[in-house]
């Protein structure tokens, strides 16, 4: 997942930067979006931060020499980017409790009885990632919604690959007991 | 269900193919959005005019060109034959843009603002014209002459002239406010002089009087209590009661006769006749 191959789209960006800035955007807002969207709770808030982590990515690159600018990991290099710009936003705010409202919105393609049960499972797994012990959250959230690889992640948190594995894994470890718990709830009620 | 049949790896690929779900579309419109506000990207807007509605682009810098709508198809040509960038259409400007078109074009006065121009790409003359140009009030009305003579380049009229032909930004940048020295209402590259006639009007000028003073070889307007004289439309000149109004041929005229010239218009005489 994701792994376009990103040095020659670098090497645009060194050259010329206001040409190729925009296809820097178009590969990678999902994923900026989404590591916003993981800190802040709410879309719209995500959106002005998502944006604001694009402004200030493109007022570092102006600044950089071109060497750096060439051998830069765009994923992680954005994606701490945008973290850092979502922290910066709920800084002061109440902690965001808009993990569970994200499950509200159908998606647009699909048939009412599909819809319904889509927003019941995507209704759980925010609810059960809410649930995780804030130190799990966000490393497995980054891993398994937004997908950036453990070399991502450790870069991207300013971490050792090693210690955001653990917790990606015993983040996942707890996850999945949870998920466990609430089949054999969902099979007793059932019953 | 047996959990011991759960292998570790198939739990876990439950798990994230289950927060995979929480992956949501970018909403639409981001990257518009991001390029705007870096300046790599520039919108306009459709709003209503002196005398029809107006098509008005800016970007970072501000606002850039000023048309009267017709075609939005040709509009956006012409945009990127200026400036070699697309530009797209949005429904509402910045509140900044905004608060200026409401002051520039309608006179409604809010807290004065400096007006966004993104003119750096002219001629240096060009450039100096048109901010001087800026500086005519509402309502009132300076020869090409005053500007030639205010940006110090007092025989450059003609030349002042076809820079405001081009002005690239009119009814903000006040081009119609810019007349001959000798009552004629000049050239309109918004739509010819009928319609400069027709923007005057609509900011509450009167054009007849305006032709009428000159076309009697009145120029400048003296005031008999002050002492001071100014062009006609200089709202200096506008409150001297009738019978203290004393009308003015020339500068040199008005200076042998013990005037002075008004600080606020600053009236001179043309370099040639009728300029």
């Amino acid at each position: 997942m994701g792994k376009v191959p990103t040095d020659d789209l670098c090497a645009r960006l060194a050259a010329d930067l206001d040409s190729a800035f925009a296809e820097l955007v178009v590969r990678h807002q999902q994923l900026i979006f989404g590591v916003a969207l993981r800190v802040v709770g709410d879309e719209a808030s995500a959106q002005d931060v998502a944006q604001d982590a694009f402004v200030r990515a493109y007022r570092s690159l102006k600044k950089y020499p071109a060497e750096r600018v060439c051998g830069l990991r765009a994923r992680p290099w954005l994606a701490r980017i945008a973290l850092n710009a979502a922290r910066n936003h709920v800084r002061g705010l109440r902690p965001a409790a808009g993990i569970d409202e994200l499950a509200e919105q159908p998606a647009r393609d699909a048939g009412p009885v599909l819809i319904a049960e889509r927003r019941d499972e995507r209704a759980m797994w925010a609810r059960l990632l809410a649930g995780l012990p804030s130190r799990y959250r966000l490393p497995v959230a980054l891993r398994h919604v937004d997908g950036l690889s453990y070399a991502e992640l450790s870069e991207t948190l300013g971490r050792p690959v090693g210690s955001v594995k653990s917790d990606v894994h015993r983040g996942t470890a707890l996850l999945r007991a949870a998920y466990d718990a609430e089949q054999r709830r969902l099979v007793r009620e059932a019953v | 269900m047996n959990q011991a049949t759960h292998s570790s790896d198939l739990g876990d690929r439950t798990v994230s193919h289950g927060l995979r779900s929480l992956r949501r579309p970018t909403p639409p419109g981001m990257l518009e959005a991001i390029l705007e506000r870096l300046g790599l990207g520039d919108a306009y807007v459709e709003i209503e005019g002196p005398i029809g509605p107006l098509f008005v682009a800016y970007g970072d810098h501000g606002i850039s060109l000023v048309e009267r709508a017709a075609d939005p198809a040709d509009f956006e040509h012409l945009f990127l034959a200026t400036f070699g960038r697309p530009v797209r259409r949005v429904e509402r400007a910045p509140t900044l843009i905004e608060r200026v078109l409401q002051a520039r074009v309608w006179g409604r006065a809010g807290r004065p603002v400096k007006v966004p121009l993104d003119i750096e790409h002219l001629p240096d003359f060009e450039r100096r014209v048109l901010l001087k140009t800026l500086e005519i009030p509402r309502g009132e009305v300076r020869p090409y002459a005053w500007v030639a003579a205010e940006i110090g380049r007092p025989l450059a009229v003609r030349a002042v002239g076809n820079a405001l032909a081009r002005n690239p930004i009119p009814f903000v940048i006040p081009c119609h406010r810019v007349v001959r020295s000798d009552g004629r209402i000049g050239q309109y590259g918004a739509g010819g002089p009928q319609a400069k006639r027709a923007v005057l009007e609509a900011e509450g000028l009167d054009t007849s009087e305006l032709e009428r003073l000159p076309a009697a070889g009145v120029r400048f307007i003296g005031s008999d209590t002050t002492n001071v004289y100014c062009y006609p439309s200089c709202r200096n000149a506008r409150r001297i009661r009738g019978a203290h109004r004393v009308p003015l041929r020339s500068a040199e005229h008005a200076h042998r006769s013990g005037f002075r010239a008004c600080l606020v218009c600053r009236p001179v005489d043309a370099p040639f006749r009728a300029a």
